[in-house]
């Protein structure tokens, strides 16, 4: 969490794969649509510009020291700068990043810290998702889950690129855990099992990104053409097909896969205890009344 | 080197072989520029011009010929949700093909005249509306570096009100989408692959 840049950078040295910033605290994400009123520091807590974890030339041939440059030292720092000037002095300054980001999605119209907070986000997660040597095919618990919601991993593969391909303009594809739940207030899913909570390819445009809809993204490929112009020119098909083969993090992508599922496990554990919470304070109610109309009523025969 | 935009009509008609309909769909080509690709430097790449057009603009035509095809035959059919879903298609597609056909018509070489204000009656309206041409340079650069994304800033008149506006457009959405009287004059790609 954002509370100063030190030790926002503390914590990236020691969680190398944090992609999906946030702990393993279930209670995290319950919180996180108000904004935090409490821990406010003296200091304006400013957004941080991450590097990558690697150095910019490491990517070669696959994606360019040249293009990083730009693509990081401008593109994602201009998204940094921007936001901090945005935010310094609202009530959005000393939010976390992504809190910062659901405020200003504000249901779809936009608030003007909305592009930039979402970018930030998204390039960091961009940046975490691939490695020098990567690529290759994911293994244990996220290739079984593959397996199970696409068929198979080819099968996935097409789809996550044909996600990115017709993503028209700018804009992002997404592998992302989702796990179902009601959309209504008060109800829960009546049949909760593991298989409601499973893996879906999306895409979206400009700066959005699956946190919006409440899903936990797992992987990434920016189809801005600022992230392959360079490389690539016009050839977008090309791109993607080398991140598949040669870029992906899958230690980083099952990684935030454990953080998605722990989360799920914990905030359905809060429903329920909501539930049953609610479900005895109205049997505590009826109670209440039984007894009234007892000692009221004249017809009564519980004597 | 005369602009000339080719159309070809395919016709599958009759020809002997008992159709009961006539087909004609009319297809695009990729109009030509009206100077080399490396007329416009050093203010626009020959690579840049080169990618633009035979890439990009030549993709969106191909594309938007293929979706053609499809609603022709979905219509045909009278298949009500596969005409619905390939409007996104045309509009993307189709919208690229106006748009970059306006866009090489606005650009010409320094040496005739690339770059110099605007005179007569456009320096006139120009004046009117924004307070000199200065200002909406100003303001036409403000729309086109707050865009988020892709797509267009546009100087267009709208037909009714017989006032020039500043617009921008996402993606390759044509300027008539923000305004069924407005006509665009001139048109900037915003859009990365147009500078990059």
């Amino acid at each position: 969490m954002h509370g100063t840049a030190a030790t926002a950078s503390l914590s990236s040295a020691f969680l190398p794969f944090q992609g999906f910033r946030g702990s393993l605290d279930s209670t995290f994400r319950l919180q996180w649509r108000k904004p935090k009123k409490a821990h406010r520091t003296l200091i304006t807590a400013q957004i941080e510009l991450k590097p990558p974890p690697y150095s910019l030339n490491s990517l070669e041939p696959h994606m360019s020291r040249e293009i990083l440059e730009y693509h990081w030292g401008k593109h994602h720092r201009g998204y940094v700068e921007n936001l901090n000037r945005q935010i310094v002095g609202t009530e959005l300054d000393g939010m976390t990043l992504e809190d910062i980001i659901i405020a200003s999605y504000n249901k779809g119209d936009f608030l003007p810290s909305f592009n930039n907070a979402a970018q930030v986000w998204n390039h960091e997660f961009f940046w975490e998702s691939m490695k020098p040597g990567g690529g290759g095919k994911p293994s244990g618990d996220l290739l079984y889950l593959i397996e199970r919601d696409f068929g198979s991993y080819e099968k996935f593969v097409e789809e996550f690129k044909s996600a990115a391909l017709t993503q028209f303009g700018s804009g992002w594809a997404w592998l992302a855990y989702k796990a179902n739940r009601l959309d209504v207030g008060n109800a829960v899913n009546p049949c909760p099992s593991e298989e409601d909570k499973k893996l879906v390819v999306v895409k979206s445009p400009n700066a959005v990104n699956p946190l919006v809809w409440d899903y936990s993204p797992l992987l990434t490929i920016d189809v801005w053409e600022h992230a392959y112009y360079l490389d690539y020119q016009n050839r977008r098909a090309d791109y993607i097909s080398v991140f598949m083969d040669k870029l992906v993090n899958w230690e980083a992508v099952s990684y935030r896969l454990e953080i998605a599922k722990s989360l799920a496990a914990g905030r359905e554990r809060e429903e329920e205890r909501r539930r049953i919470e609610e479900d005895e304070d109205r049997m505590a109610d009826s109670e209440a009344i039984e007894m009234y109309l007892d000692s009221e009523s004249e017809d009564s025969e519980t004597d | 080197m005369a602009l000339r935009s080719v159309i070809s009509r395919k016709t599958l008609g009759s020809l002997g072989l008992g159709f009961s309909h006539a087909r004609g769909l009319q297809t695009f080509t990729l109009p030509d520029l009206p100077y080399d690709y490396s007329a416009l430097e050093p203010a626009i790449s020959v690579e840049i011009m080169r990618l633009h057009h035979q890439k990009h603009h030549q993709t969106y035509i191909t594309n938007y010929n293929k979706a053609l095809e499809q609603l022709e035959e979905a219509m045909a059919k009278g298949d009500s949700s596969a005409v619905v879903k390939l409007q996104a298609a045309i509009k993307f597609n189709g919208g690229g093909h106006i748009n970059h056909s306006i866009f090489w018509k606005n650009l010409i070489p320094t040496s005739e005249g690339g770059g110099e204000p605007p005179h007569g009656a456009l320096g006139w309206a120009i004046d009117t509306h924004f307070g000199s041409f200065e200002a909406l340079v100003k303001k036409v650069n403000a729309e086109g570096a707050a865009l988020q994304g892709s797509g267009w800033v546009w100087l267009g008149v709208d037909k009714e009100s017989q006032k020039l506006v500043v617009e921008t457009t996402a993606n390759q959405d044509p300027l008539v989408t923000k305004g069924p009287n407005l006509v665009p004059l001139l048109g900037i790609d915003v859009w990365e692959h147009a500078y990059y």
